[in-house]
């Protein structure tokens, strides 16, 4: 028996095996359409009212279960403090690299085009994100992306402007700072921790939800500048140094 | 709508080419995005939009050329 054959023996009771528990747990589940969850309504029935904010996603979000956002932004933030511990030492030294010419004319054209609109998106994801489906999270991904789109259409030079870690490291740290801050200072006030200081706005307006926008906003800041720091960290060790060997 | 999100991630796995499995499972994300759109859950949608169609891509893009290159110049 050859090592194909024997992995094809030992392969396809493992598949049917996979296959028959994930067919079982798709059967066992609840019917299509069916919600059991008790806390779900309740949520849903009392977030407009009570918090002000039109999406009940971004209220779950950003106050009721604040606290495990701000873990989970500590999570992003300290996955991208990994990655420029890693990398950032290993750079060539400044003044080795050129710029990496876009040759398509087509490419450039799309990206000029592009990078206002996309920015706009992520402005209005991140604004809108207590009104309207979006929020911080959506909102700071779609505007890295935009400045993503100068790299792809003008080439290493023009990025490196935006793609700097001085200017990009203080928005990391800060916004993640600020989400913190708010908590803090509600218990500086002798609330419980994240607790909603700033009153919750009027309903379905775009200061509506307290500290949430200001959470929100925090968040939107913390994911565009720490994806902008991943992409920097990735390009300068990565791409810049076969630039400058060509 | 689950059928074609099914055909899509079979596709996806039968890729052989890395450089072209990073665009077909962009598509891919793309009609789960359509999904949950049509099953009513906008937020994750667009969570799903961008993560599928931004930033895995990039990341998975620039390490592909990486690769190639140290191998041997033909990326």
């Amino acid at each position: 028996m050859s090592r194909r054959d024997a992995r094809r023996v030992l392969g396809l009771p493992v598949c049917a095996a996979l296959a028959a528990v994930l067919a079982a747990g798709i059967l066992a589940g609840p019917r299509f359409g069916e919600f059991h969850g008790a806390y779900g309504r309740m949520l849903n029935a009392v977030a407009v009212p009570q918090r002000h904010a039109t999406n009940v996603v971004t209220s779950i979000v950003f106050d009721v279960r604040g606290v495990d956002t701000m873990g989970e932004e500590f999570i992003l933030f300290a996955a991208v403090v990994g990655v420029v511990l890693l990398l950032r030492d290993e750079r060539e030294p400044a003044g080795s690299t050129r710029a990496d010419d876009v040759r398509s004319d087509a490419i450039r054209m799309f990206g000029v085009v592009m990078v206002g609109p996309v920015l706009l998106v992520g402005l209005w994801l991140a604004a809108f994100g207590l009104v309207t489906p979006g929020g911080g999270f959506q909102g700071g991904i779609v505007i890295a992306a935009a400045i993503v789109l100068v790299y792809v259409s003008a080439g290493y030079r023009q990025w490196s402007r935006f793609g700097r870690e001085r200017l990009l490291d203080p928005f990391e740290g800060l916004a993640a700072a600020a989400y913190v801050a708010v908590g803090l200072a509600a218990l500086v006030a002798g609330e419980p921790f994240l607790r909603n200081l700033l009153g919750n706005g009027q309903t379905g307006t775009l200061v509506s939800g307290g500290s949430m926008s200001i959470l929100n906003w925090a968040v939107a800041i913390e994911v565009a500048a720490a994806n902008l720091v991943l992409y920097t960290e990735f390009l300068e060790s990565y791409v810049v140094p076969h630039i400058s060997e060509r | 709508m689950l059928l074609l999100v099914a055909a899509a991630a079979t596709a996806v796995a039968l890729t052989m080419d890395p450089l072209r499995q990073v665009v077909v499972s962009s598509v891919y994300g793309l009609l789960l995005v359509i999904l949950f759109v049509v099953l009513q859950a906008p937020d994750v949608a667009l969570s799903m939009l961008v993560v599928s169609s931004v930033a895995y891509p990039l990341i998975v893009l620039i390490a592909i050329s990486r690769t190639r290159r140290r191998r041997g110049g033909e990326g």
